[in-house]
C-alpha cells in the first residue's frame, strides 16, 4: 500500500510547494534579522524606512502562508518514510503544525502592534490595512513583547526543523531532506 | 403710534438671541483638542499638543474687531511614543529647549457664509514667522461656541525637521493642524 502510494503521488513535493517553502525560508530568515536589527536604531528617516519595509515583507509572509495552507490542504504531502517510529511520526506533525501556527501568529501580532501604537500598515505604502485595534500604549507595547518572544520561539523551532532534517538525511539517510530540495536539471 | 411700534420692534429685536452679538472669549481648555496628523512612509500619524493657550474674542457680527491669539507649548507634543516626543524635541525639529513656545496671532478674519469663517494670522514656530490662513466653523451650543477648523502647515517653512529629516520622502512636508474649541460667551 504504502508502495502504492509512493508511485502514485512521488515521492517528492510539488515544484509549487518547494518554491514557496525555500521563498518563505528566505523571507523570515531576512525578516528575523531585520527584526533584530531595527528596534534598537536611533530614531531617523532610515529607521522608520526600515520598519515599513519590515511590515510590507511581513504581510507578504503572511499572504504566502496562505497560499502555502492552501497548496498544503489541495496537495497531499509525500508520506513520511515507512521505518519512521509513531514518536517520531507525531513529533514532525506536531513540529509543523506549530511552524504554520506561528506563521500565521507572527505576522498577525505585528499587525496588532502597529495598530495599538498608532502607525497604521499600508502595504508598500498604497494599500491601507485596516486597524484593528485602537491606540493604546500598554497594549502596544504588551504586544511588541508577544511578537518577539514568538519570534524566539519560531527561531528555536525553525533550528529544530533543520536539525531534523539533517538527522534523517545524515542518520537514517532517507530521501525527508531531498525532497524539499529543488531537482537539478539533468 | 408708528414711532411706538418702531421702537417695540428694535427692542423685541436687540432682546432676541438671533440678533443678539454674542462675544465668546472664553475658551475651555480641558475640553479643547489641538491635534495634528503628518505622513510618515504614507502612512498617516496622529499626534496632539497638550498644553496649550487660546484667546479669543469673537463676535460673528463684529469680525473687523475679532481677535485670536493661539500659544501653544512645544514640550507638550505628544507624537505617540517617548522616542518620538524625544525626537521632536532636539534642534532638528522644535528645539524646544531654545523655542518652547510657539504662536498665532490672528490679523483678520472673513465670513465664508453660514457658519463658516476664514482667519488669517502670523504663524511663529521656531523663531520663524509665516502667514497662515484657516477655515472653521463655528457653531453656537447654549452659551458655548464650538470651533472647528484644520489647515495645513508646511513643516520645511519652520525648519522643523532638519538634516536627514528635511527629505519628505520619509515624513512629509504637510502637517495637518485640527483644531476643535469650545468657547464660552463673555460674561
Amino acid at each position: 500500500m504504502q508502495y502504492l502510494q509512493q508511485l502514485e503521488f512521488g515521492n517528492r513535493y510539488t515544484k509549487t510547494a518547494i518554491s514557496l517553502h525555500w521563498l518563505m525560508a528566505i523571507l523570515l530568515v531576512c525578516l528575523f534579522a531585520v527584526g533584530i536589527y531595527m528596534h534598537e536604531l536611533p530614531l531617523s528617516p532610515w529607521k522608520l524606512q526600515v520598519y515599513s519595509w519590515h511590515k510590507w515583507a511581513g504581510v507578504t509572509a503572511f499572504i504566502l502562508v496562505l497560499v502555502r495552507l492552501a497548496w498544503r490542504f489541495t496537495h497531499r504531502p509525500p508520506p513520511l518514510p515507512i521505518n519512521m517510529s509513531r514518536s517520531a511520526e507525531i513529533a514532525a506533525h506536531a513540529g509543523h503544525a506549530l511552524l504554520y501556527t506561528l506563521m500565521i501568529a507572527i505576522p498577525l501580532t505585528g499587525w496588532l502592534m502597529s495598530s495599538a501604537k498608532g502607525i497604521q500598515t499600508v502595504y508598500f505604502g498604497i494599500l491601507p490595512i485596516p486597524d484593528l485595534l485602537a491606540k493604546n500604549k500598554e497594549l502596544g507595547s504588551l504586544l511588541r513583547d508577544v511578537h518577539e518572544i514568538l519570534n524566539f520561539i519560531l527561531a528555536a523551532l525553525v533550528i529544530g526543523h533543520i536539525a531534523a532534517a539533517l538527522k534523517h538525511h545524515l542518520m537514517d539517510k532517507d530521501d525527508i531532506l531531498t525532497r524539499m530540495l529543488p531537482q537539478r536539471k539533468r | 403710534m408708528m414711532r411706538k411700534i418702531i421702537a417695540t420692534l428694535m427692542t423685541a429685536l436687540a432682546f432676541s438671541p438671533l440678533a443678539q452679538a454674542v462675544e465668546f472669549n472664553r475658551i475651555q481648555a480641558d475640553k479643547s483638542t489641538l491635534v495634528f496628523v503628518y505622513k510618515q512612509m504614507g502612512v498617516p500619524v496622529d499626534g496632539s499638543f497638550n498644553k496649550f493657550a487660546a484667546q479669543l474674542s469673537f463676535d460673528p457680527a463684529k469680525l473687523s474687531t475679532a481677535r485670536a491669539v493661539l500659544d501653544l507649548d512645544v514640550t507638550s507634543i505628544d507624537t505617540g511614543s517617548e522616542e518620538g516626543n524625544d525626537e521632536v524635541a532636539t534642534k532638528a525639529w522644535f528645539n524646544s529647549k531654545a523655542f518652547p513656545r510657539a504662536k498665532f496671532e490672528s490679523a483678520s478674519f472673513k465670513a465664508l457664509g453660514g457658519n463658516r469663517y476664514e482667519v488669517t494670522g502670523k504663524m511663529s514656530i521656531k523663531g520663524r514667522t509665516q502667514t497662515v490662513t484657516a477655515p472653521f466653523t463655528l457653531n453656537q451650543q447654549g452659551s458655548n461656541a464650538i470651533v472647528d477648523g484644520a489647515f495645513v502647515l508646511k513643516r520645511a517653512d519652520f525648519a522643523i525637521g532638519e538634516g536627514s529629516w528635511s527629505d519628505f520622502g520619509t515624513v512629509a512636508n504637510e502637517i495637518q493642524i485640527k483644531f476643535h474649541f469650545i468657547a464660552a460667551a463673555a460674561k
